[in-house]
């Protein structure tokens, strides 16, 4: 059955909140307006105010808030409209939920949801458009997701409130209209990358926005004879080596796609993993196509040109072919 | 009590009562001296903020609240912890740094916790601990108990987004929430007049509609009947209550805090309202309290801080190989 990302990710809560009445939905205009994005459209009436629960603009407040409400027994979902807007709600993230179980020596774990836009491509310009993940994945003591296909969609939220630990999920704005097939089985793991495309001449390693991208590249590529395997990383933190190593190690070649800005960027973290596990497999330098320095602008050609894109993609692998 | 005014107690405690509140205050006093000894000796290392002459508040309070209640503190909380009850053995191993610590030694003077009690550290972020208190009232709330969630923090927390965002979601959703502000006048070096443009902090209170009372921070029974009626309130389902407790630290900001910020005679004037020794002369002439048993008192909280000093020195280290065991939750325990 094919269904949009957006329907993915309302069938996965509507479950949560039917199955477990531990669980609540909190955020900035996720009642009565229906979800920023319209995730939650509706949900206000079927579940109702204390359980779809509008908050003020009071990001600090309403995500520490989850922190505490989760410590309390409860299994709070808190949506954040944006990454950008996250960053005034790093301290309970930061601070208090990826520390707190280690900082007290086992004895609170903190079941805490938080799921936010990420992103750019829909000419928002600098203070809505950013792919902060990394700074995310860079936190011992969360654990960080990015669906990036209808199946995930659906299917991350359930073990991501089962997860014991602060679980934050990268929903990237330009996912929320794609349409995909539902797969029968859409139960999935929060622990490994996935091969999306099998391939055997190189890796394209991705996650997020960036997959619909690689996936097309992948497609064209193979048109020009170029046989190339998909890697969807899903996982951010902690990032699945082994499944990306493994096939580093069959393909010898690897080109990673990351919208986060290049210094810094998680791309250069699975760089380095691969010269430290793969250095004597590979036949040719690892490569990547990031977003360009700069604060994402809002004209559509200057977004377009600060973006990886399609033929970046095909142009840096066709490099490291030698075509 | 009426809403943002300074109230005079009306003594509602029993001489057992009275009694309890001194040797609360003694048992505060006396860690807190051993722990600066202990720093001078080098057994206890990071920063160490000390509660000296604000042992009235902590001990008011927290008489007034049960067991059940959940309580949320600052990094200057060793007082809080004790008082919840927190072996003392624990608290002084975890500033050791030792395995039998509270916190196995992860956290230290500042990160005390115990979740056994209801005790939410710990926390050392300035103003991190109230939207954490929003979030434990709000689940106290939509899980129907009568559990009053008691949030410490320092005037110097008011300056901060976090105290406005946590007054207006408590008022909001009108939560069991007991927002405790112990005013000690300094944020760190800060003078309060020199950082908030508003000084009546109740009055800050009372802008999110949120009743606000301001106590003597030095009187131990002001504070418990303050406190006591406030948390009356909130557990009948009134919503949130701001009290103030009006107090001085008589000890510098920190051990690494050379204190050149206050005028010497300012302190002084401070320490002659002392909450111990006010306390004691009021229960002697009072006669409800003899040399003989404040002595003995004492000499109890002595011996207990000793104990738990010697236990502390002795206590094991945590193996290096446990470094990354907590930072998740093990599979299959939760």
């Amino acid at each position: 059955m094919k269904i949009s990302y957006r329907e993915a990710l309302r069938q996965a809560l509507r479950e949560a909140l039917t199955c477990d009445s531990r669980v609540f939905l909190m955020g900035e205009d996720v009642g009565r307006y229906g979800g920023s994005y319209a995730v939650s459209k509706g949900f206000f009436e079927e579940f109702g105010p204390e359980r779809i629960r509008d908050t003020p603009l009071s990001e600090l407040g309403f995500v520490g808030a989850g922190v505490g409400a989760a410590l309390g027994g409860l299994r709070p979902i808190v949506e954040v409209m944006t990454v950008n807007f996250s960053l005034l709600a790093l301290d309970p993230i930061v601070n208090t939920a990826a520390s707190l179980r280690h900082m007290s020596g086992g004895q609170f774990s903190v079941p805490l949801v938080v799921r936010m836009a990420t992103g750019a491509g829909r000419q928002l310009a600098a203070q809505h458009s950013h792919s902060l993940e990394n700074w995310y994945a860079h936190i011992p003591g969360i654990r960080v997701l990015a669906p990036a296909t209808v199946g995930d969609a659906r299917g991350m939220l359930a073990p991501a409130l089962a997860d014991p630990d602060p679980v934050v999920i990268f929903e990237h704005a330009q996912l929320y209209n794609l349409e995909g097939e539902l797969p029968d089985n859409w139960h999935c793991d929060i622990s490994h990358a996935a091969v999306r495309r099998p391939g055997t001449q190189l890796t394209l390693i991705t996650y997020g926005g960036s997959l619909p991208k690689a996936m097309q590249a992948a497609s064209e590529l193979a048109g020009e004879g170029m046989d190339v395997e998909v890697i969807d990383l899903r996982v951010l933190r902690p990032l699945d080596t082994a499944t990306i190593a493994a096939s580093v190690r069959k393909t010898h070649r690897a080109v990673v796609v990351d919208e986060g800005w290049k210094t810094g960027s998680l791309a250069a973290e699975i760089m380095a993993r691969l010269m430290e596990d793969c250095f004597y497999d590979l036949d040719a330098p690892l490569a990547r196509v990031c977003s360009e320095e700069v604060p994402i602008p809002y004209a559509k050609h200057l977004e377009d040109a600060a973006l990886p894109q399609v033929t970046k993609i095909i142009a840096v692998v066709k490099g490291l072919l030698n075509v | 009590m009426t809403p943002n005014t300074h109230t005079t107690h009306t003594t509602r405690t029993t001489p057992t009562l009275s009694l309890d509140l001194l040797a609360d205050m003694l048992r505060i006093r006396r860690m807190e001296e051993k722990c600066a000894e202990l720093y001078g000796a080098g057994k206890i290392r990071g920063f160490l903020h000390l509660y000296i002459g604000e042992e009235a508040c902590a001990a008011g309070a927290l008489r007034a609240l049960v067991p059940e209640d959940s309580v949320v503190a600052t990094y200057r909380e060793h007082a809080h912890a004790l008082l919840r009850g927190v072996p003392l053995r624990a608290i002084m191993a975890e500033m050791y740094g030792k395995a039998a610590g509270c916190c196995r030694g992860h956290g230290g003077s500042m990160h005390l916790f115990d979740a056994d009690r209801h005790f939410y550290g710990g926390n050392a972020i300035v103003g991190g601990g109230l939207p954490l208190a929003v979030g434990l009232a709000l689940a106290d709330k939509l899980q129907g108990t009568t559990r009053v969630t008691a949030c410490f923090f320092g005037e110097g927390a008011m300056a901060e987004g976090a105290f406005h965002e946590a007054m207006n979601l408590a008022a909001l959703w009108q939560l069991p929430l007991l927002f405790c502000c112990e005013n000690n006048l300094y944020a760190m070096g800060t003078a309060l007049a020199r950082s908030q443009s508003q000084t009546d902090l109740c009055a800050k209170a009372a802008s999110y509609r949120v009743p606000a009372v301001k106590v003597d921070g030095m009187d131990v029974r002001a504070v418990h009947e303050a406190t006591r009626q406030a948390a009356q309130q909130v557990r009948a389902g009134a919503g949130p209550f701001f009290v103030e407790y009006a107090t001085y630290r008589f000890r510098a900001h920190s051990m690494f805090d050379p204190d050149l910020y206050r005028d010497k005679a300012e302190i002084e004037q401070w320490k002659q309202r002392g909450p111990i020794h006010s306390f004691t002369a009021k229960l002697k002439a009072a006669g409800e309290l003899t040399e003989k048993t404040f002595l003995a008192l004492d000499a109890r909280a002595e011996a207990e801080v000793a104990d738990a000093a010697a236990y502390a020195d002795a206590a094991k280290l945590e193996p290096i190989e446990d470094l990354l065991k907590d930072v998740y939750t093990p599979q299959g325990t939760s």
